[in-house]
């Protein structure tokens, strides 16, 4: 019993960023129709820019992560100048290959700079767990999850209550009648995308501290991250919160009863699972996927 | 031109190893063309139904491991082997086809992924079959037995050259009867407007299924032909890189054309070797991304294609009539 609770806890706690991973990505997808396959690369991104502040430039650990928020997010808006507006207009599909081939370079880029060398991430946090009853939970971990569950709580807010949000959501509603309106067309396409990237810069810069760097580190960021979007339906932003969750809970589970070594298949299998049986995803309302 | 383009290109692929002397181009070359089944092959789905697998790796894995484990461990004749290579992957195909064709766009490229990973991962973590990341050492290498006449064997690298040779050659003629009849009309239908397609009653499913295992099994007989080339089969014939390289040979070479992925093959087997000495593998994969993306931007058709157009352009110049 202990031990299961001990699998949710962790479960859960990963989870957040998991959902945290899952968001942006969704966004992107439900808002600009774009399959953003270098989602882990900007994770990859987020993680290295925070150990660069860290270690490099030696800021502090709080500022370390809006920063790589920051350059995540910079490094999302210029690659929808660059590559997606050309685009626009284009079908989904040629997108896709662009997108292939942006992940492809970025992540070879990152190998290039910093080698192939795991690096960890040095943090103020004490190293021994915290008990509480029958479980136990390192700070660190904490830490991840409070951050992670207000990014998304944030993120929420900005997409409901603001102008910005309300731009955002006109404009992939109609084009015409938004511009109309007087929004600015390509402004916003470039914000939602930063907007992604920025999230999943957040991820790598949280979970960087609790794993290791290493280049490839994206890959398995973006396997996570369209898991969860599938799980909570392409485009659903509440699916993906909850979808995160389930995803990191199931794989504590899986990894604990199981076999540690097909933790990964979990997120494998749930993708096969759902898109053959209920495709517009746990919690969504009927979507056309065929 | 459109004659002369294959007899030529023929006629120096069969005539490599006389004038190809250091053994490390020639292997460059064998390599050339088992990618050059696995374009062909996973261009049947991309180009052809507009579908994009990006879990070939998958097939040529499971190909390679079929035939590695039937040698090594049953003792297998290599030539069953490399007959297991194109049935099982076939199989796997079919069941993968039924599956996910429901799909399309996104969500047919995400389960592939899946499926993909999911094998990878069983090569790793299944020791008892698969050796895990170890790996299976000494497949036998390909034999000709004749009878009446002594065994030959097809270690030597121009020997097995030829072999790969004929694998392309009917990987190329397959599907271009594939595409000539009834059934290549049908996934070219299904491609440029599946409602229309549907409505003049072809089946998207069976023709995208049928589709599905013939580039399966040729995927998988590629991996064969790898596993008793390299005589060593390990977890790594289901890196990504594998898919990820088959794709830009597909697309940069012309997604759609027979010839596209034939010379997507030779050009980024030979291309990165040439480069070998003045960049590092990551160099190399970052090139790759970079064309990739500019391939799209600037040359969406492929290097065929293009060529095709920029010679009868020349054509009409000269002859103008």
């Amino acid at each position: 019993m202990d031990q299961l609770l001990q699998h949710l806890l962790n479960g859960l706690l990963l989870g957040a960023t998991y959902s945290l991973l899952g968001i942006g990505l969704t966004l992107v997808f439900g808002l600009m129709n774009v399959v953003n396959f270098a989602h882990g690369e900007f994770y990859t991104l987020g993680a290295y820019a925070a150990f660069a502040a860290l270690a490099l430039a030696s800021v502090h650990f709080f500022l370390a992560i809006p920063l790589a928020i920051v350059a995540g997010a910079l490094a999302g808006a210029v690659c929808e100048r660059v590559l997606l507006r050309p685009l626009r207009g284009q079908s989904i599909d040629t997108v896709m290959l662009v997108m292939i081939g942006l992940w492809i370079a970025m992540q070879n880029a990152e190998l290039l700079g910093w080698g192939g060398v795991a690096k960890s991430v040095p943090t103020p946090f004490p190293t021994h767990p915290v008990v509480l009853g029958a479980v136990s939970v390192a700070p660190l971990r904490i830490f991840v999850f409070v951050i992670s569950g207000l990014l998304i709580l944030g993120a929420h807010l900005l997409l409901s209550r603001t102008k910005l949000g309300r731009a955002m959501r006109a404009t992939f509603q109609d084009r015409e009648t938004a511009a109309l309106m007087g929004v600015s067309i390509e402004r916003i396409h470039t914000v939602t995308f930063a907007f992604g990237a920025g999230l999943a810069a957040a991820a790598g810069a949280l979970l960087g501290p609790v794993f290791l760097l290493y280049p490839s580190m994206g890959d398995l960021a973006s396997l996570k991250a369209f898991s969860v979007v599938i799980l909570g339906g392409l485009g659903n932003f509440g699916g993906a919160a909850l979808g995160g969750v389930v995803l990191g809970i199931a794989e504590e589970l899986g990894a604990g009863y199981i076999s540690s070594g097909y933790r990964d298949a979990v997120g494998f299998l749930m993708i096969v699972g759902v898109l053959l049986l209920r495709p517009s995803g746990l919690f969504a309302r009927a979507e056309r996927v065929g | 031109m459109r004659r002369l383009a294959p007899a030529i290109g023929l006629a120096v692929a069969l005539t490599a190893p006389a004038w190809v002397w250091n053994p490390y181009h020639l292997h460059t070359l064998i390599m050339a063309g088992i990618f050059a089944v696995l374009a062909l092959s996973l261009n049947l789905l991309l180009g052809y139904t507009g579908q994009l697998s990006l879990g070939h790796a998958a097939f040529f894995g499971i190909g390679a491991y079929a035939s590695a484990l039937l040698t090594v461990k049953l003792e297998w004749s290599p030539w069953l082997g490399l007959l297991a290579a194109i049935v099982l992957p076939g199989l796997a195909g079919y069941v993968i086809g039924r599956l996910a064709l429901k799909l399309r766009g996104a969500y047919f490229v995400l389960l592939t992924i899946s499926f993909a990973g999911c094998v990878s991962l069983v090569s790793v973590n299944w020791m008892d079959l698969t050796n895990g990341p170890l790996g299976i050492p000494g497949v036998p290498p390909v034999e000709i037995a004749l009878p009446g006449l002594p065994p030959l064997s097809l270690r030597t690298k121009s020997a097995y050259y030829y072999l790969v040779l004929a694998a392309v050659v009917g990987a190329y003629l397959l599907c271009l009867a594939l595409i000539r009849s009834r059934v290549g009309r049908a996934l070219v239908a299904l491609r440029e407007n599946e409602t229309l397609a549907a409505s003049v009653g072809i089946d998207a499913t069976h023709y995208l299924v049928l589709a599905a295992v013939a580039s399966a099994a040729m995927a998988g007989f590629a991996g064969g032909l790898y596993a008793h080339y390299t005589r060593f089969v390990s977890p790594e014939v289901f890196l990504f890189t594998y898919t990820v390289t088959m794709v830009i040979m597909v697309v940069a070479g012309g997604k759609g054309t027979l010839a596209g992925p034939v010379v997507g093959a030779v050009l980024f087997t030979v291309l990165p070797e040439a480069l070998r000495e003045l960049t590092s593998y990551q160099w190399q994969m970052l090139l790759y991304g970079v064309l990739l993306v500019a391939v799209l931007f600037f040359m969406p058709e492929g290097v065929v294609p293009a060529l095709r157009t920029a010679w009868s352009a020349l054509r009409r110049r000269w002859r103008p009539s």
